[in-house]
């Protein structure tokens, strides 16, 4: 019983961190962090990086990393931008080509994402340096799209997903790119959990040889994790999109860390073989609530960064301390 | 300087080390005289290296005396080991392939002036030089030696930190019979410098040619030792070999039927070398051999672990296929399970539960839609159950981490995976190592229950008494090559390890 106690307490740590972190800001903040609204703008800038981190949690629990991330989200906001600057003035699509353009947009995240799982799976390639190269091919590919500039485009409802209070003063009127977080993460929770896929996942990272050995396909399950993770990034993308309103191949530059990092405070092991959904979003909100709070409180930027610097460094060293003392 | 008492190097008494129930070596001594070479032999198992790691340092004896030069010693860690000249040759070397000859034999003890590594290229020379290997470029990168150069630098290493006693620990497994004459060359360059050496090796011919002295161990005891001079490979083997059977392995009536498998020439990178046999229903067969023989490889080339170069794999029922072309998973949906040898690396995932381990290559089963759907948990837990029950495996519960567990049961998790996948040809590669007494009768009894149900089970062990005990053919591999499968009623141990040690039954 003993050990279920501390199982218990392993997987509510990034819970605790996250309670301790907004108690901190609750108490030192101004009344403004206390209030609804901006509960619900940390949800909102916690979108991104979140949905980024459901492919992510899959791919660092397989063991492996994907840094190409943050330039696949950047390639994403130029493709959803050059669609609707192509079409956007037909008159009668205003509906549905948005969601082409979205659409467009997760494809071809997915499809680097696949790209990717090939390179790492047929030619033995570590995934740092597939994903590496994807990262630069990505970001340069996205910047000959554009021209080299941004893609503006006019007005359309893509833009509506990222406002923080859609109708005012709805107590549950909340960006709609928080409810879909919400739902992919429900949906990734349950494949990670109750799926064949989710435990073939855990099996390949936590002993690639014996998931070899039990007869899974460590090859083709990787090929699909690093295409489901593209496939997220493109989701994110729609949002980071909806947030610049514009396509910009300079987007997102760095964020793959930031997503990795949530991945990690959430109780990610990048040994593999460790990690969940739930701590995922859960570190993506501690980075989230750090920032919007050190904003509120009026500390400088720099501050953020060696906060977070040492959050990430922290969440790690805890669980490495608690893994020695369960040996 | 005090008289040393009768030049004796190395002086062993009353070793005694046992790991759990298992006795891994009762009361084992011997004497080495200062430049000898005594050779250690055994079968697998037989507490070779259990010795030898007690000399070295890693492991500590619970009783019995070591002297070195006359001195008594305690010898707690490797680097009391070093402190008191000893010196050992591992079976896989320990260099760093990417530094130098002189900086791979300095390495850990370098020497420094200012802060800065001093050359010390006299000694290393003279190492060299004793060795008749002074041609030896210092800057060569180790990595792009031959294996057999690499050992001439690992002893040379032996010598520039003083070692007065060099343990070997099969040292030609793997090199080629050139190598082999250059290392005896400088076994003997090392006699005459007053350098002791203990030589462990269970190719008998190299030890009858280079070993002044020798001591047999059998299953962790002293069972003969005396001078090479006067006694001959038989006599040896005999002392090996000579005890009895018993109640260890117990019998499970079972028929053997129709041909269930059929390997035709199958040949890997290096072993096997073109194996093949049939193996049928309700058939125990065995394959025995020396450690690197090519039995693991065998089977790892029939499941699909290892890209074989050649051969052909067929299941009655089922279109035959090229080995070539087997992968794992392929060989599971044909019908054939593999138990690796390997449990901590390959055959358990040890960060994953007893559950999880158990069902992971029958996930499918326990999800709806053809395996696409929702894991019925529940369910998984009820067979979980089921099996710890049925295999006795003891742990708290089936969401316990798999190492957490003893060797014993971690190794009943991995036979309980096996048998939940239910396929009807099973290969065991040394299902019983590690594991204690009670334990090992439990998967005898197994694996006889699995041929009574009309399973064909290949089973590999480096154990001649479980081989002889519970198969009903035996083949042996020799270099990669495996003798004719016959029953085990025409096999003796002696002519079993004659077969191993030499390709046939003749000397």
């Amino acid at each position: 019983m003993k050990i279920k106690f501390r199982e218990l307490f392993s997987a509510l740590g990034p819970f605790l961190g996250l309670f301790l972190v907004y108690t901190i800001f609750f108490v030192c903040a101004p009344e403004s962090f206390r209030t609804l609204y901006n509960t619900k703008t940390f949800l909102t800038q916690a979108v991104i990086v979140g949905i980024g981190a459901l492919g992510m949690t899959l791919v660092i629990i397989s063991a492996g990393i994907d840094l190409s991330v943050g330039s696949l989200i950047a390639l994403g906001t130029v493709i959803t931008g050059l669609v609707l600057r192509q079409w956007g003035n037909i008159s009668g699509t205003e509906m549905w080509l948005p969601c082409v353009a979205a659409l467009g947009a997760v494809l071809v995240c997915a499809f680097c994402g696949f790209l990717n799982g090939i390179m790492i799976s047929c030619f033995r390639i570590v995934p740092f340096i597939v994903t590496l190269g994807m990262m630069q091919i990505a970001r340069g590919t996205a910047k000959g799209l554009a021209g080299q500039t941004t893609v503006n485009c006019g007005t359309n409802w893509l833009n509506s997903l990222m406002v923080v209070e859609p109708r005012m003063n709805v107590w549950y009127s909340a960006a709609p790119g928080v409810w879909i977080m919400i739902v992919l993460a429900c949906v990734m929770f349950i494949v990670l959990r109750y799926t064949v896929f989710g435990r073939y996942v855990f099996a390949t990272g936590s002993n690639e040889a014996t998931a070899r050995l039990c007869g899974i396909r460590v090859g083709l399950q990787k090929v699909w994790i690093y295409t489901i993770c593209g496939m997220f990034a493109g989701i994110a993308s729609v949002m980071q999109f909806a947030n610049l309103t514009l396509g910009d191949p300079t987007a997102a530059i760095g964020m793959e860390l930031d997503i990795i990092a949530a991945v990690v405070i959430g109780g990610g092991s990048l040994s593999g073989g460790e990690g969940s959904i739930a701590g995922s979003i859960v570190g993506a909100l501690i980075m989230a609530v750090l920032r919007n709070g050190c904003t509120l409180v009026g500390v400088p930027n720099y501050v953020q960064n060696i906060v977070i610097g040492v959050i990430i460094v922290a969440a790690v060293g805890i669980d490495r301390f608690k893994h020695n003392k369960q040996k | 300087m005090k008289k040393m008492r009768a030049g004796m190097a190395l002086e062993l008494s009353g070793i005694s080390k046992t790991f759990g129930v298992t006795c891994a070596l009762r009361n084992v001594g011997f004497s080495v005289p200062v430049g000898e070479v005594h050779a250690i032999i055994g079968e697998n198992g037989a507490g070779k290296s259990t010795l030898m790691k007690i000399l070295s340092g890693a492991y500590r004896a619970d009783a019995g005396r070591i002297r070195i030069e006359g001195r008594e010693c305690v010898i707690d860690s490797p680097a009391a080991g070093r402190v008191h000249g000893i010196a050992m040759i591992y079976q896989e070397l320990t260099l760093v392939p990417h530094l130098t000859v002189a900086e791979n034999m300095t390495l850990g003890m370098e020497s420094t002036r200012y802060g800065f590594i001093r050359r010390c290229d006299r000694s290393i020379n003279e190492a060299l030089g004793l060795l008749g290997h002074a041609g030896l470029s210092c800057d060569t990168k180790v990595g792009s030696l031959t294996i057999g150069i690499q050992q001439i630098v690992e002893i040379a290493r032996a010598l520039v930190s003083n070692a007065r006693i060099i343990i070997m620990d099969e040292p030609t497994s793997s090199l080629s019979s050139d190598d082999t004459r250059v290392l005896f060359n400088v076994i003997r360059r090392l006699k005459s410098a007053g350098i002791s050496i203990i030589y462990i090796s269970h190719f008998l011919e190299e030890v009858m040619e280079v070993a002044d002295s020798y001591t047999v161990l059998r299953d962790g005891e002293s069972a003969g030792t005396g001078k090479i001079a006067g006694t001959d490979i038989s006599k040896i083997i005999k002392m090996m070999t000579g005890r009895t059977l018993n109640e260890m392995f117990p019998h499970v009536e079972h028929k053997t039927g129709d041909v269930l498998l059929k390997v035709t020439g199958l040949t890997g990178a290096n072993v096997p070398r073109g194996i093949s046999f049939e193996l049928h229903r309700g058939e125990i067969l065995g394959i025995a051999g020396l450690i690197g023989a090519g039995r693991s490889e065998t089977l790892r080339g029939i499941f699909g672990l290892d890209k074989s170069q050649e051969g052909w794999i067929a299941v009655s029922g089922r279109s035959g296929l090229s080995a070539c072309r087997m992968r794992p998973w392929l060989a599971l949906k044909m019908g054939v399970d593999y138990l690796s040898e390997n449990r901590k690396e390959e055959g358990l995932a040890e960060g994953m539960s007893v559950a999880s381990n158990v069902t992971m290559s029958s996930l499918n089963r326990f999800a709806g839609l053809s395996g696409y759907g929702i894991l019925r948990k529940g369910r998984e837990r009820t067979v979980v159950q089921e099996w710890i029950r049925k295999m006795n495996i003891r742990c708290e519960d089936s969401t316990q981490r798999v190492s957490s567990l003893s060797g014993g049961n971690q190794q009943k998790v991995a036979v309980a995976r096996m048998l939940e996948m239910g396929r009807d040809i099973v290969l065991l590669d040394e299902p019983t190592r590690g594991i204690d007494v009670g334990s090992k009768v439990d998967i005898y009894k197994l694996i006889g229950n699995l041929a009574a149900e009309g399973k064909g089970v290949i089973f590999v062990s480096s154990y001649l008494p479980e081989l002889l005990g519970i198969c009903d053919t035996v083949g042996v591999m020799h270099r990669g090559v495996m003798s004719a499968v016959r029953p085990v009623s025409e096999w003796t141990e002696h002519d079993i390890m004659m077969t191993a040690m030499s390709g046939s039954t003749r000397v």
